[in-house]
C-alpha cells in the first residue's frame, strides 16, 4: 500500500480518478437538473473547480487552511457557481451538493492510506471533513445573497409599478394608491404626485384609496402630510374611493377629513376635478 | 357567561411585515367566524393600531389571537404584549390627540371605539398588554 505524504500529493496524484467518481455522483439520474445545466457545462465546471481546490491545497496546507489569498480563487468560483445556479433556479439542496458530493471521492482515497499511520489519517480526514464543510456552507451564503438581490429588485419595482401617477387633463393629475402603505411605499409616492404636479402644472390631485384595504391612523397621517404638500405648490387634493366599511372605521377612529375634499368614488372625484379648473362633461351622441 | 376558548395562536411583532402580517391573520380569522365587512374591517383597523404601538413603543412583542365563545355569541379577543417601558399615564395615552411619537394621537382612544371590549394594563419598566374582544 502506498504511502501519502502529503493531502497535496494525493489529491494531485488522483485528480482524474477524484473527478471521475464526483462526475460519476453529480451526473447521476435523479441529480443531475439536465433542464438546467448541460452535462458538458457541469463537467467543465466540476474540472475547473477542482483544479483550483487542488493548487489552492499545494499553496496552504495548514492546520485550518485559512489562507485567504490561497483560497481566494476556489471562493471567488464557487461563489460564481452558486450564483448562477440560484438565478437558473436550482433548490438550495442542489447548489450545497455540488461540493457534498466531493467527500465521497475523497474519503474513499483517504482510506488506502497506509493503516499504520492512524493520526495521520485522522488529522487529514478532518482537515478535509472541515474544508468540505465551510465550502459547502459558502455555496448556501451565496445562494441566498443571490436569492436576496432577486428579492430586493423585485421590492423595488413593485415600488415603482404601484404608484403610477396618471395626468387626467390639463391641470388634473391621480394617483390610484394599491396596496399596503408603509413609509418606504408613501414616500415613494408623496414624492411622484409632487414631481408631476410640478411637471404638468396641475392645480388638483386626485389621490385613489380604493385600493388600500386599511386606513389607520397612520395611512391617515400619510395621507394629510401629502395633501399639505401639495397644497404648499399650489394643488388642491381630492381623496376619492373612501368605501362604507372605511368610512366607518374612521369615524370611530376620530380621523376627520374635515378640510380635505373627498368623494366616494374615482369618477365623482373625476367631475369635481373638471369642474374646479372649468370643464364640463356632457353627453353627446353617442358614436357606435 | 364563561369565556370559551376555541382556537388559540400567537404571532411575533417584530417589524413592519410583523403589522401587515397581524393585519391579514385578523382579517382571515374575522372572515371565518362570521364578522360582516364593516366589523372585520373595525377590527382590522384596530388591529393594525394596537400592533404598531407594540412595535413602535414597546419595542416589539407579540399578539395572541383566540376564537371565544360565551354562550349566545362568538367573537374574536386579541392580545397585544410587549415588554417595553410601558405608559406613565395611561389615561392620558387614550385622549385623542396626545402623541408621544409625532403621530395623530388617536390610535389607542380610536382602536378602543372599534371593538366592543378593551382593556389596557400598563407598568413602567415592565411593558403593556391590551386586550381587545370584539363579537360577531
Amino acid at each position: 500500500m502506498e504511502k501519502a505524504k502529503t493531502l497535496y500529493a494525493l489529491l494531485s496524484g488522483h485528480q482524474n480518478e477524484i473527478l471521475r467518481q464526483w462526475q460519476k455522483e453529480q451526473l447521476a439520474p435523479g441529480v443531475l437538473r439536465s433542464d438546467l445545466i448541460s452535462p458538458d457545462e457541469l463537467k467543465q465546471q466540476m474540472e475547473d473547480f477542482l483544479r483550483y481546490l487542488v493548487e489552492a491545497v499545494k499553496k496552504d496546507e495548514t492546520e485550518d487552511m485559512s489562507s485567504l489569498e490561497a483560497w481566494k480563487e476556489v471562493r471567488s468560483f464557487l461563489t460564481e457557481i452558486s450564483k448562477t445556479q440560484a438565478k437558473k433556479g436550482f433548490l438550495p439542496s442542489e447548489t450545497s451538493m455540488f461540493i457534498f458530493s466531493l467527500k465521497k471521492p475523497i474519503f474513499q482515497l483517504l482510506q488506502s492510506y497506509d493503516t499504520e499511520d492512524l493520526e495521520k489519517f485522522a488529522s487529514d480526514l478532518w482537515k478535509v471533513n472541515t474544508l468540505l464543510d465551510q465550502l459547502g456552507l459558502l455555496t448556501m451564503e451565496s445562494y441566498l445573497k443571490s436569492k436576496e438581490e432577486i428579492i430586493r429588485r423585485q421590492q423595488e419595482e413593485m415600488l415603482e409599478l404601484s404608484t403610477p401617477v396618471v395626468k387626467i387633463w390639463e391641470q388634473v393629475v391621480a394617483v390610484p394608491l394599491i396596496g399596503t402603505l408603509d413609509s418606504a411605499r408613501t414616500q415613494m409616492v408623496m414624492e411622484n404626485l409632487l414631481q408631476e404636479i410640478v411637471r404638468v402644472s396641475a392645480t388638483i390631485a386626485i389621490i385613489d384609496i380604493t385600493g388600500v384595504p386599511t386606513v389607520d391612523t397612520l395611512v391617515a397621517q400619510h395621507l394629510f402630510k401629502t395633501v399639505s404638500a401639495a397644497r404648499l405648490m399650489g394643488a388642491e387634493c381630492v381623496i376619492s374611493g373612501i368605501r362604507p366599511q372605511i368610512a366607518q372605521t374612521m369615524v370611530h377612529l376620530g380621523v376627520s377629513f374635515q378640510d380635505i375634499t373627498t368623494k366616494a368614488t374615482l369618477a365623482e372625484a373625476i367631475k369635481y376635478a373638471f369642474s374646479r379648473v372649468g370643464y364640463r362633461i356632457s353627453k353627446g351622441e353617442s358614436t357606435k | 357567561m364563561e369565556l370559551k376558548v376555541l382556537k388559540r395562536s400567537t404571532f411575533p411583532i417584530r417589524s413592519e411585515e410583523d403589522i401587515v402580517k397581524a393585519r391579514q391573520i385578523v382579517r382571515n380569522w374575522a372572515n371565518e367566524v362570521g364578522f360582516k365587512l364593516v366589523d372585520q374591517t373595525k377590527l382590522v383597523t384596530a388591529t393594525s393600531e394596537l400592533a404598531r404601538n407594540t412595535f413602535v413603543h414597546g419595542g416589539g412583542g407579540e399578539m395572541m389571537l383566540e376564537q371565544v365563545e360565551d354562550g349566545t355569541r362568538s367573537g374574536l379577543r386579541i392580545t397585544f404584549q410587549d415588554h417595553g417601558p410601558g405608559i406613565p399615564d395611561v389615561t392620558r395615552a387614550l385622549q385623542d390627540g396626545y402623541s408621544t411619537a409625532g403621530g395623530l394621537g388617536l390610535g389607542l382612544g380610536g382602536a378602543k371605539r372599534l371593538v366592543h371590549e378593551f382593556s389596557i394594563q400598563s407598568e413602567v419598566g415592565k411593558g403593556t398588554v391590551v386586550i381587545i374582544v370584539k363579537w360577531v
